[in-house]
């Protein structure tokens, strides 16, 4: 008797399938744990004592996850306009770049309470300016903007580390690093943890990432667009402006990894913060499913297991915090790339369970 | 005289040495490309490869062995990427993305866990590396040979064979290949693992030819630079190793102007000339320097109809 296989119904579409791949990701972690030639179990013991085990962790844990999101949200912005931006980590590298010159600026001019908003403001504007480029050549030129992006996060790199070692070096300093800033233009943080006032703008993201595209009409237009871009141009949306549009929020988004990073923890322009955020956020989107509210849950997940591995590693020396990097390629990889794998034995399942 | 001949003769080494895994990433792209597989993962099949290479090397003394061990790992990863993006239809990207935050990861926590000397693998001794063949100063091991022999074999297969042809009319306009009864899965799996074997030799070069041993994040970017190689090169073999020539040569003179003050110009930016492959692409893409299309069905998945 052969099963008829008929599409799944809406909530496991929504809700079942992408746990089955979350879960078929975090088997294979588990196998490649135990060729390590360590308890796959016992890991994860520590790894969850390692995120809920003090305040201090939970900490940590928000911290990260405010990175997480911010990138997560980037990449989601621009995939629901039907583009992939790859560029995050140039976007938020730039846009440390914007808000560290802004508070080295004016630091020792302004009060904490104007400085933080404009170092912000100049964070978004440069995330958006980096983004900006190669959405005006995918728009105008036509060339692809997986490519760009990418090209883009390698000039990225090279541009701050000359102007790192060159130009914004504090002097007398032996390692490329700017002055620190003055205390107006640190954020306010819970003391003696890196979680800092960013994790609320985070959230402020979140939301307002969900009203725009989601009752707003320009966020209507940006979906259509994703979704059928001659179906927009045909309700009157300028394809161009909108993909700068798209690009220009998801920059800015990716850019505010430098708010949290620079004003928050560092609180001076130091290089390599973005740290993989970037390429991260294509997992928390992935994983969110493109909706701020899932973003904020998987960001979270990410920063528990940044943390939590982070302490995994100093408990069992063979691991090290790279696994952190091994589950998000994992996440990528079977949410994102092997997404249908699991659909044919669900259909089968629930076949079977009909029969 | 002499030393004007020596210093171009060490400019000459000193690019082919930079460009010999430019050059194998490049062709093995270039056949993934060609029929359609767009890969962005070129970067993550070296890095695991070169691991695998000086892992392999490190534990069996055997230089060959180190060769054969990053083939299959490169090919594994040329697999995951082919069951991906052809047999489940995913997003190329997506999955080439994937493959090199994966391999990123893995090299770092396999070679801990193995060598325990932070993500590195033990330093080779000479037999255990591939070593020059006629002139010992120039770093001229097997893989440089293979490396300028991948070009003209490339054209020739993509231009002048069968299979080139079907290659490159699954790239282009796959719903004829099947038409005509063949197999478009088959084609581009064969696409997708000659770019295996290729990128897996630019890794093996790049670990056990070039250094002595895997450190992490080695590949640094040239895996990219290679895609941008194959773009600059408007997806042809003979361009294309062309560009790999230029972006070595523009990482040889990085190299020599490290501190160098030029008249007129002052001391240029090393970090400038490293940007510059990246920047000439951009450029080329914007159609600044002439057109580069890409085959028309490459990122396009392939859905049989019934």
């Amino acid at each position: 008797m052969r099963l008829q296989r008929r599409p799944l119904p809406a909530w496991a579409e929504i809700a079942l399938l992408p746990l089955v791949n979350i879960a078929l990701a975090f088997i294979v972690v588990g196998v490649i744990v135990a060729i390590i030639g360590v308890d796959p179990f016992h890991a994860l013991r520590l790894l969850v004592v390692g995120v809920v085990g003090s305040s201090e962790s939970i900490g940590y844990t928000l911290y990260y996850a405010t990175n997480f999101t911010f990138t997560g949200l980037a990449v989601a912005v621009a995939f629901h306009a039907g583009l992939f931006n790859i560029g995050g980590e140039g976007q938020a590298y730039i846009g440390g770049l914007g808000c560290g010159l802004a508070i080295l600026a004016l630091d020792s001019y302004l009060p904490a309470w104007l400085l933080i908003p404009i170092a912000i403001a100049a964070a978004a504007l440069f995330g958006a300016a980096w983004a900006a480029v190669p959405a005006w050549l995918q728009a105008w030129r036509g060339s692809h903007i997986v490519i760009t992006t990418i090209m883009f996060n390698f000039v990225a790199s090279a541009l701050m580390v000359y102007l790192m070692v060159n130009v914004l070096i504090a002097p007398g300093s032996m390692t490329p690093q700017s002055r620190g800033f003055a205390p107006s233009g640190q954020l306010p943080a819970i003391p003696g943890l890196p979680l800092n006032l960013s994790l609320v703008l985070a959230l402020a993201c979140c939301i307002a990432v969900w009203v725009f595209l989601w009752h707003t009409p320009w966020g209507y237009a940006l979906r259509t667009m994703g979704h059928n871009p001659e179906a927009a141009v045909y309700a009157g949306t300028n394809l161009r402006r909108m993909t700068m549009l798209a690009m220009c929020l998801s920059g800015a988004l990716a850019g505010f990894v430098g708010v949290n990073e620079l004003m928050g923890v560092h609180h001076r322009i130091v290089l390599d913060f973005p740290a993989g955020y970037g390429f991260a956020g294509i997992a928390v989107a992935l994983m969110g499913r493109n909706h701020p509210f899932g973003i904020a849950l998987a960001a979270l997940l990410f920063g528990a297991l940044q943390q939590g591995g982070a302490e995994l590693a100093f408990e069992i020396p063979s691991i090290t915090r790279e696994m952190v990097v091994v589950i998000q390629g994992l996440v990528i990889l079977f949410s994102g790339a092997l997404a249908h794998l699991p659909r044919p034995w669900l259909q089968s399942l629930f076949a079977l369970r009909a029969s | 005289m002499d030393e004007a001949f020596s210093f171009v003769f060490l400019m000459l080494a000193s690019t082919l040495r930079v460009a010999t895994p430019l050059v194998l990433c490049a062709m093995g792209g270039l056949f993934s490309e060609k029929g359609g597989i767009v890969d962005v993962g070129l970067e993550g099949k070296m890095l695991m490869a070169a691991f695998f290479a000086a892992a392999t090397a490190a534990v069996t003394g055997s230089a060959w062995a180190g060769v054969a061990a990053a083939i299959v790992a490169a090919e594994a990863l040329a697999l995951l990427h082919g069951l991906a993006c052809i047999t489940y239809r995913g997003n190329q990207v997506v999955s080439g993305v994937a493959i090199n935050i994966l391999a990123a990861g893995l090299t770092v926590v396999l070679g801990t866990a193995w060598f325990a000397r932070g993500g590195q693998t033990p330093a080779l001794e000479e037999g255990q590396r591939l070593m020059p063949l006629f002139l010992p100063g120039a770093g001229d091991n097997i893989l440089v040979y293979a490396a300028l022999l991948s070009v003209p074999l490339t054209w020739w297969i993509i231009a002048r064979t069968r299979f080139g042809l079907r290659l490159r009319a699954v790239g282009e306009m796959p719903l004829a290949v099947d038409a005509a009864g063949l197999s478009v899965a088959w084609l581009r799996y064969r696409a997708v693992l000659l770019c295996g074997l290729l990128s897996g030799l630019a890794g093996a070069y790049l670990s056990i030819g070039q250094n002595a041993g895997f450190s992490r994040d080695m590949t640094a970017g040239q895996g990219f630079i290679a895609l941008a190689a194959i773009i600059f090169g408007k997806w042809r073999a003979l361009p294309a190793f062309g560009a790999c020539l230029l972006f070595g040569l523009l990482d040889a003179i990085a190299i020599r102007l490290q501190g160098v003050r030029l008249p007129g110009l002052g001391e240029v930016p090393v970090q400038l000339i490293q940007a510059l492959p990246y920047l000439l692409t951009m450029f080329l893409l914007a159609g600044f320097i002439g057109r580069a299309v890409a085959p028309k069905a490459a990122g396009v998945p392939y859905e049989k109809e019934h």
